[in-house]
């Protein structure tokens, strides 16, 4: 109960992982557009957003711990946790050249495909019960059709529609979480089960 | 056409081309910072800082035009000049 008075709401924590997702869509958008070998010129930087992608899969941890107002939520968050925390090392271990082959991008292709599923499978609403339903049909389905992305970066590795498909991909995923409120209409729609809307 | 002039051209083409990517990449946390703007215009009460009485802690901290801006101001400030210098340095390396 007490718990329950001092978390964050649930949209709060859905703007703090799309300014994450802001960030890290900038970055790669970043890479894009000067290519590997000038974004490589300082060392540092090669590690710059998988480990912010990994950061962020530790961040989810916590909102899987304490968000559990149903069983399929907790598996959600920490699916994608995990997910993060996969795709964020492979990309670490590539960027030190531990890692060589450029199929450990596959890791972020498989990652946005399980996340977009358990976005998918864990919003039991159809598309316009509310907005926050709504929001997750596009993402779960934003996340899975974009996992192409990554795939394609596994192939050919230097596909420049890859690294900027990706970069939009997260930049896409945080205008759609950006959008996220409590209980609030969709485009008119809001179903009598969705209860007042607010905020 | 001489191999000169084809050369000169060639060069002129690729210089145009990695300006216009310097120049999108300095606009990137403007148009970033921008958007954040418009946003808190088109809804000031998303600012709750703006009216602070009455709100909690939770609903003080989330600001998010605030995060948008923020996010733009830092990638330009901090992450730009660096890799803009280095674009620079690669095209001097090209030429």
């Amino acid at each position: 109960m007490t718990l329950a008075r001092i978390q964050p709401q649930a949209e709060f924590v859905h703007w703090w992982f799309a300014t994450g997702f802001l960030s890290l869509g900038l970055l790669l958008l970043a890479e894009a557009l000067v290519g590997e070998e000038v974004w490589g010129r300082r060392p540092w930087r090669r590690y710059l957003w998988p480990a912010f992608l990994f950061a962020m899969g530790l961040a989810m941890f916590p909102v899987m711990t304490f968000f559990t107002n149903s069983t399929i939520h907790m598996v959600a968050h920490g699916s994608w946790a995990q997910f993060m925390l996969l795709a964020g090392s492979a990309e670490l271990g590539l960027a030190r050249g531990k890692l060589r082959s450029p199929y450990w991008h596959l890791c972020a292709a498989v990652g946005l495909v399980v996340s977009g599923t358990a976005v998918l499978v864990h919003e039991q609403n159809d598309w316009l019960f509310s907005r926050a339903a709504f929001l997750h049909h596009t993402l779960g389905w934003t996340a899975v059709t974009c996992a192409v992305f990554p795939l394609a970066k596994a192939i050919r590795p230097r596909l420049p529609v890859a690294a900027y498909g990706l970069a939009t991909t997260f930049v896409l995923i945080a205008v759609l979480l950006y959008c996220d409120r409590d209980t609030a209409a969709i485009f008119g729609h809001l179903s009598y089960y969705a209860g007042l809307p607010h905020r | 056409m001489s191999a000169d002039l084809a050369h000169e051209l060639q060069r002129g083409r690729a210089e145009r081309a990695l300006s216009v990517r310097a120049r999108i990449l300095l606009a990137l946390g403007p148009v970033t910072a921008l958007g954040g703007l418009v946003w808190a215009v088109v809804q000031p009460y998303r600012l709750t800082l703006l009216h602070p009485h009455g709100q909690g802690f939770w609903w003080l901290l989330a600001e998010p035009p605030l995060y948008v801006i923020l996010v733009g101001v830092l990638f330009r400030f901090v992450l730009v000049p660096g890799i803009v210098a280095d674009l620079l340095a690669a095209e001097e390396d090209e030429a």
